[in-house]
């Protein structure tokens, strides 16, 4: 029961940073909102592990918090250096 | 319910129940701060104290078992990367020019200019 209540307090939290990834004026408050929805959605998942007892959940969890940090530095150097990709020979083709 | 499954239960109601309080205490600052760099402090509320106390709620639970190790493993992982992820995003703020609101009237002192976004090191090395 009780992680029911918390699965409510993440939904409302998620939908309030939403509202700032919606509002925010620069840039980096919708990066913010962006990485602060992330780690609302891996205590999501992993309080829904813990409601259906289905403990699995948090393996999903880890890897989700684990491409939500890549994902916020890919993002931020995208927006740096106008490029992602690195200068290496494979992909001379590609467009940087 | 013996006397242990009631101060379990206790104790993990009570870790979850701070832990949401300040989930939404934090998305709520996220929302009403005036700027940016005001913000980054409320986001690091729910990354540190949320994440903390519900995971902590979610191990009483659990107990001493393999589902408690993956907690923690969370739990040092997300400690890790948020104080990262966020100075990441602090300092790409502050290079592209975002000052904070009030830094002239706060310190009294003009900010110093911004110099230009140096080049990509990874193309200046290949040069």
């Amino acid at each position: 029961m009780m992680f029911a209540v918390a699965i409510i307090a993440v939904f409302i939290a998620m939908v309030l940073v939403l509202v700032r990834l919606y509002g925010g004026p620069t840039l980096y408050d919708r990066v913010i909102a962006v990485n602060s929805f992330g780690t609302h959605t891996v205590l999501l998942i992993g309080l829904i592990g813990f409601l259906t007892e289905r403990p699995e959940f948090l393996d999903i969890a880890l890897l989700y918090a684990l491409i939500n940090f890549v994902g916020t530095i890919a993002i931020l150097k995208f927006f740096r250096y106008r490029a992602i990709g690195d200068k290496s020979p494979l992909n001379e083709g590609a467009k940087q | 319910m013996s006397g242990l499954d009631i101060a379990v239960e206790a104790i993990s109601w009570l870790l979850i129940l701070s832990g949401s309080f300040f989930v939404i205490v934090g998305a709520v600052g996220t929302l009403r701060f005036p700027d940016f760099w005001s913000r980054l402090h409320a986001v690091s509320i729910t990354d540190s104290a949320g994440v903390i106390l519900l995971f902590a709620g979610m191990s009483v639970q659990a107990g001493f078992s393999l589902i408690t190790v993956k907690l923690i493993i969370i739990g040092v992982f997300l400690f890790i990367t948020g104080p990262t992820a966020t100075h990441a995003i602090a300092n790409a703020a502050l290079v592209s020019g975002l000052r904070p609101k009030e830094a002239k009237g706060f310190t009294g002192v003009e900010p110093e200019p911004l110099t230009p976004p140096t080049a990509d090191p990874a193309s200046s090395e290949q040069q």
